[in-house]
């Protein structure tokens, strides 16, 4: 018997108004399997993996995580929608990183790692205190504990963001161009920390345009354009031998 | 600047003529400028001297009432229905606010039926309401409709003239404290909410821990203004009637000594006071506020300086915009 995925979404729509920007997205993605997505500005990445953890309602087609739909329940043939505190609990075992760090920046690193596990999981402040202290430690901030995210690089408050998600101990992290905000010389210490996730076994999917980053980490590697998924495959391959021409102008005007 | 000074000397050539002798140029005259000044200190001064001489001004009679005893117990009376209608403006109107951006549409309606009633009519006439309160609801029932109440009070006996005041003025200023606390919410940026939304926080815990307090900053400078206001609204409470307060206080006195500018000249000065007491308060205020939070909004993958980094730990350290015509050397 094969394990079932992380993630299986299946003709997932969605649409803002009038405007579908996901027409049909179907993927799976395997239980620690690392998932690069890629596709031009407006394709629909960030609204997909926004889906994926209910920031956004799908309007059409079912989204599975870890074998529970996303955002409903379907009970006798028919879905509801679910109470704001479930869609919680499942948000909670995802976690999510933004391009733009989000941080909470009245806390400091510490406090916005421990923020969560405290208030959400209801994890006692010395329980906390000490996972998120060795969190940190484990992105490398371990001297930056009680900085405040404006006196952190950018690169600094995005491993700070990363520690933050990992602290709700996610089985599934999403990152969205965790990189694209970032100074090119910062980029490589982000990168590092999401390697080294990997290696662990984390199932990931990874909005990015780290082209490297995909050929060496990645499992799979997805193209989107217009809200539908183009060409999917291995990274290497795909990267090396674009089937589709719109793959082909995307990869030439990136790498 | 240091800079300049660490500059090497080869880099003189082409840089501006930094060792070079400072410009000595005859300064541009402003001939009018002197000349209004001079008229408006002139007819300030006239002003000054004709109030000093001028008996209806009455000022030994000033100097007689301005510490008076019942003077001052109504000062401390006005500086009570100023803090306590506050605190309850700012109570309310954080709810109220709250509930405006809520999701669920009744909550939100409801707080904007109440903007729109105590926002659209005069504090004055909603004072006055208050007043007339024991009489449109003789008494204050607990209990279900239609059924014997289970408890029941008078409502003259439950609510004496100063609470009615108190919650006159705090339940028309929660109205104009809802839309400032509002702003400073919507102030904060959409990530905050998304990140914690994000973690499994919940809507109330998202509101309480993250976006209420970094919307501070933008919240208090508005609010030391409305407590200013607030101070000289008091003045309005004899709409309930209420004549405690320092404003109608001065006048029944005035009533009786039949020295009307005087007493208004007294009731002013304690009014002045306190404002300035307050103005002051609210520049240090705003000077804190302005800083700490204020510095560390990440307005894109911006501020970094590591050597800054030690400072963290009092959270006061960079400026923000907002202040920078008084600090704009630090960045
Ligand atoms: N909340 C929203 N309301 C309306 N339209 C939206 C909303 N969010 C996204 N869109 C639209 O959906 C489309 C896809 O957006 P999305 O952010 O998913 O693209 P993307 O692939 O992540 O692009 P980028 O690389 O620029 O981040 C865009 O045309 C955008 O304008
Ligand atoms: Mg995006």
């Amino acid at each position: 018997m094969t394990e079932s995925p992380m993630v299986r979404a299946e003709t997932v729509c969605k649409n803002f108004g009038s405007n579908q920007v996901l027409k049909g997205i179907t993927l799976e993605v395997a239980r620690g399997e690392v998932m690069c997505l890629v596709g031009p500005s407006g394709s629909g990445k960030s609204t997909f993996l926004r889906c994926i953890n209910h920031l956004e309602r799908v309007d059409a087609g079912r989204l599975f995580v870890d074998d529970q739909l996303v955002g409903y329940e379907q009970r006798g043939g028919k879905l509801y929608e679910l109470k704001p505190k479930v869609a919680a609990r499942q948000r909670r075992d995802i976690g999510m990183v933004f391009q733009r760090f989000n941080l909470f920046p009245h806390m400091t690193a510490l406090e916005n790692v421990v923020e969560a596990p405290i208030q959400v999981r209801g994890l006692g402040k010395a329980a906390a205190v000490a996972k998120g202290k060795e969190l940190l430690d484990r992105v490398g901030l371990s001297g930056h504990m009680d900085h405040y995210p404006a006196h952190l690089s950018g690169g600094q408050q995005q491993r700070v963001a990363i520690a933050r998600a990992l602290a709700m101990e996610p089985k599934l992290m999403l990152f969205d161009e965790p990189t694209s905000a970032l100074d090119p010389e910062l980029v490589g210490e982000v990168l590092d920390v999401m390697k080294e996730l990997a290696s662990t076994g984390m199932t990931m999917i990874v909005v990015t345009h780290e082209m490297g980053f995909a050929r060496e980490v990645a499992d799979s590697l997805v193209f989107m354009d217009g809200g539908v998924v183009v060409e999917s495959g291995d990274p290497r391959e795909v990267l090396a031998n674009p089937q589709h021409q719109r793959t082909q102008s995307f990869l030439s005007k990136v790498l | 600047m240091p800079a300049d000074m660490q500059n090497p000397p080869a880099q003189r050539e082409t840089a501006a003529p930094v060792g070079s002798a400072p410009i000595k140029a005859i300064k541009l005259r402003h001939p009018w400028r002197i000349v209004i000044a001079v008229i408006l200190v002139a007819a300030l001064a006239l002003f000054v001297w004709d109030a000093a001489n001028r008996p209806a001004y009455d000022w030994p009679e000033y100097a007689k009432y301005i510490f008076d005893r019942r003077i001052a117990a109504a000062a401390w009376v006005t500086i009570q229905l100023t803090v306590y209608s506050m605190i309850i403006a700012i109570l309310l109107g954080l709810l109220l606010a709250v509930m405006r951006l809520s999701p669920n549409p009744v909550v939100k309606s409801v707080a904007w039926l109440y903007l729109w009633i105590f926002r659209g009519t005069p504090v004055y006439v909603q004072l006055v309401f208050w007043g007339l309160i024991s009489v449109i609801y003789n008494t204050i029932d607990i209990g279900v409709p239609g059924l014997q109440p289970l408890a029941s009070w008078e409502t003259s006996e439950l609510l004496n003239t100063f609470t009615l005041a108190v919650i006159g003025l705090a339940l028309n200023e929660a109205a104009y404290m809802a839309e400032i606390v509002r702003a400073g919410i919507l102030s904060v940026d959409k990530g905050q909410e998304e990140a914690a939304t994000a973690l499994g926080m919940s809507w109330p815990q998202t509101m309480r821990r993250i976006i209420v307090p970094q919307s501070m900053r933008i919240i208090i400078p508005p609010t030391g203004n409305e407590v200013i206001s607030m101070l000289k609204t008091t003045s309005l409470v004899v709409a309930v009637p209420f004549s405690l307060d320092l404003y109608t206080r001065s006048r029944d006195i005035s009533a009786v000594n039949f020295n009307v500018v005087a007493m208004l000249l007294v009731a002013s000065s304690w009014y002045l006071l306190f404002t300035s007491i307050l103005m002051v308060g609210q520049y240090f205020l705003e000077k804190r506020f302005s800083r700490g939070i204020g510095a560390m909004r990440l307005d894109k993958n911006a501020p970094i300086d590591e050597s800054a980094g030690t400072g963290a730990n009092t959270g006061a350290v960079t400026t923000t915009p907002q202040t920078s015509s008084d600090e704009g050397g630090r960045i």
